[in-house]
């Protein structure tokens, strides 16, 4: 028995060895879920699961755990993963294996997060939607496209509806593009979290509460968030009110805030189009909790805001004292927002003709009634450097 | 081609099966091809782990044992099974893990329902492979004479001994793996020794089937011995260390939280006190700390494991209803935390 069964053994083993890739097709219909999740786990390096056009009715979260698979869809719009009736799992889709590419489907109505790649190096999201289709509320998931702990991200040509924490949240990564987005109604459209080498371009962030945001959290296992630019992005009209559940750090975001930086050490912010957003454009701060970490650095470092198109904005700030305020900067605040903290000299940096203005705070958690708000006053940079930042090439290639 | 090597591995379990079953005397061998083989045996019995699946009697080298405070499931009596190849020995790491050898083999069975009504639900192995652990889940058929493997996980409705009418689920293989990975790689997470009764130990040292006595072995108490005289925090430290460290540890799977509930973490930071929410999204509740010394109403922590909403419950995975004396000493713990 055992020779058979060693001979069986080599049998299998030779065939395991690398083969040409493979399509599988899935379709929507009875017994999607068990059929959808076998294709996910049986799928070797290489394969591509072509997913049908209709709509994948789904009980439970899927999850994928094989390096280099394609999951390919009929489209955005055509391919649809229906979560409305999810009973468990964290999340509706999650990736933790490498370089996987995720193309051309929706997830719709997660009951956490949409898609979560976690620890999943060299992943690409290309045309996927993700939404909550109720419109905004508190009870929508968290997070619609959702890498972490990962190097090498691509976010491109996506559409995230209805997240009550981030429409694309990247967090605690490296090496990482999104470009060309559409992010609507969420209440922060596009977060940069304790990242590093974050090139955030040409993307459209419309009816948020927050367009753009760059933060650095403490006591999280990856810290240190910088080297990020902010570049080519349309940030419009981001007026939805806050609905984030109470207790998250979104939850403070205002209603109207276009670009929100928040810690961080080298954040570039320039040749974007701004327009409507009622609080600031731009708001450069210091992080405003209690913390203990002692690994952590709170200020706002080597902030660059360069030339930006900055349309009507500021004029309904959502900040006590907002008459006031008004008043004396002749019905609405210049378009850059910053508390005036500084560790050193390496604060807030701005471009010739960059206009704004600064509570005049001078440490970290201070209370905003201290307050002293006045005009900034920044020489401006003739010039700077910034690294380039972003995915990489690689990944870029296999884009095409 | 690749349907071909399916079906190879199919049939060679299959055969091998057969003739597992066709040299059955009094306790046939495990089938040793079938751990540490390339192929996912299409049904339990493919390996041999028991004389008696029905009964869970184990064949020879497959040792019955149990765990001191063990992860809660809905209720789930579970029946533990750690199997030795020949020869082979489990190896004490102080109380972490004890080592098992390439070849060995974890097996759960879970079950509800008492006495004669007892009914199989499933059956989940780890297998200790070459290149590492396999974790595999297999559901028992209506019959209960044979499980069948379920790559893609499940679900039943069932009743829980606390008589609640849920949906059971069955986690897929990926799922197995979600709790069972540490920095991506697939481990065992229950036989700890410090989790383990000297009594087993004792017995496996005797049986030549473990090294020796590891200092530290055994300190995590007895969760049925628990009553509202015993001090919370320490069974509050190791019910958070089984049900939930698995992922809320560094290299875990929910290690971005920055959360870490391991039994050993000394830092009240890390394990919640006065932390913030990262991710958690709705699931904080609308608090502001992960545990709010003094406050269980407004720790986050206690909110999401007295929580039955996907999105919100914790754990993600392996409960769907709560669990009511989990959630009271918790609850006791933080509410005399100072």
């Amino acid at each position: 028995m055992s020779k058979l069964n060693l001979l069986c053994a080599a049998a299998v083993a030779a065939l395991a060895m690398p083969l040409a890739a493979e399509v599988h097709r899935v379709e929507p219909g009875q017994g999607a879920q068990e059929r959808l999740q076998e294709a996910l786990i049986l799928a070797q390096a290489g394969d591509e699961i072509v997913l049908g056009e209709g709509r994948f009715v789904l009980t439970d979260g899927l999850s994928l755990d094989v390096d280099g698979v394609t999951l390919r869809g009929a489209g955005m719009d055509k391919t649809v993963l229906d979560f409305t009736g999810q009973q468990g799992a964290g999340e509706g889709l999650l990736v933790t294996s490498d370089n996987v590419t995720l193309h051309g489907f929706a997830v719709e109505n997660a009951k956490g997060d949409g898609i979560k790649s976690k620890g999943a190096d060299m992943i690409i999201y290309d045309s996927i939607r993700v939404e909550w289709t109720s419109g905004p509320k508190a009870t929508n998931g968290a997070y619609g496209i959702y890498p972490v702990e990962s190097t090498g991200v691509l976010v491109v040509r996506s559409k995230v509806v209805g997240a009550s924490d981030a429409g694309i949240y990247v967090g605690q990564s490296r090496d990482i593009t999104v470009r060309g987005n559409l992010v609507e109604f969420n209440v922060a459209g596009i977060e940069i979290e304790n990242s590093r080498n974050a090139l955030v371009t040409e993307n459209i962030a419309t009816r948020n509460t927050g367009g753009l945001l760059v933060f650095d959290l403490p006591g999280l296992p990856v810290m240190n968030g910088g080297n990020v630019i902010l570049r080519s992005n349309v940030v419009k009209d981001n007026d939805t009110p806050n609905f984030a559940p109470p207790g998250n750090i979104v939850a403070s975001v205002r209603r109207g805030t276009g670009v929100l930086v928040m810690a961080n050490d080298g954040v570039l912010i320039e040749d974007n189009a701004f327009e409507g957003n009622a609080t600031a454009h731009v708001m450069v701060i210091a992080y405003t909790q209690p913390y203990d970490d002692p690994r952590y650095n709170p200020y706002a470092r080597n902030v660059i805001v360069g030339p930006n198109a900055f349309g009507r904005g500021g004029d309904d700030p959502q900040i006590d004292g907002k008459d006031a305020l008004l008043a004396a900067f002749g019905g609405s605040l210049p378009p850059v927002m910053w508390d005036g903290i500084v560790e050193d000299d390496n604060g807030l940096r701005i471009a010739e003709g960059v206009t704004g203005w600064t509570l005049n705070l001078s440490k970290p958690g201070q209370s905003l009634a201290e307050a002293q708000p006045g005009p900034l006053t920044l020489t401006p940079l003739e010039s700077w450097a910034f690294p380039e930042v972003g995915a990489p090439a690689e990944l870029e290639a296999r884009l095409k | 081609m690749k349907r071909g090597r399916g079906l190879l591995a199919l049939a060679c379990a299959t055969f091998s099966g057969a003739l597992a079953q066709a040299t059955v005397l009094e306790s046939a061998p495990v089938n040793d091809a079938a751990i540490t083989g390339t192929a996912f045996p299409r049904v339990l019995s493919a390996y041999g782990f028991f004389q008696d699946g029905r009964a869970q009697e184990p064949a020879a080298r497959v040792y019955p044992y149990a765990l001191n405070t063990p992860l809660w499931s809905d209720g789930a009596e579970k029946l533990r099974f750690i199997y030795l190849p020949d020869g082979a020995r489990m190896v004490a790491d102080g109380e972490g893990l004890l080592r098992l050898p390439v070849g060995a083999a974890i097996i759960k069975t879970f079950a509800f329902g008492e006495g004669a009504d007892r009914r199989l639900i499933e059956t989940r192995v780890l297998l200790h492979r070459a290149d590492g652990w396999v974790a595999l889940p297999y559901r028992w058929n209506v019959e209960q004479t044979e499980a069948a493997l379920a790559l893609a996980g499940g679900r039943l409705d069932l009743v829980t001994p606390a008589g609640e009418a849920i949906s059971y689920a069955i986690p897929n293989k990926n799922q197995c793996k979600t709790c069972h990975s540490k920095d991506g790689q697939v481990i065992p997470i229950g036989p700890k020794a410090r989790n383990l009764s000297v009594r087993w130990m004792g017995d496996m040292l005797a049986a030549g089937a473990l090294d020796r006595l590891p200092p530290g072995g055994a300190t995590m108490p007895m969760w049925a011995g628990y009553t509202e005289q015993s001090a919370a925090a320490p069974f509050a430290r190791a019910y958070l260390d089984v049900n939930c460290a698995h992922c809320h540890q560094p290299g875990g799977g929910a290690s971005n939280s920055g959360l870490d509930l391991r039994w050993e973490q000394g830092d009240a930071y890390a394990i919640g006190v006065m932390k913030r929410p990262v991710a958690a999204g709705r699931g904080a509740g609308g608090h502001d700390f992960s545990i709010l010394p003094g406050a269980p109403e407004a720790s986050i922590l206690l909110y999401r494991m007295d929580s039955n909403d996907p999105g919100v419950a914790m754990p993600e995975l392996g409960r769907s209803s709560v669990d009511r004396q989990g959630v009271a000493v918790v609850r006791r713990w933080i509410a005399e935390m100072k």
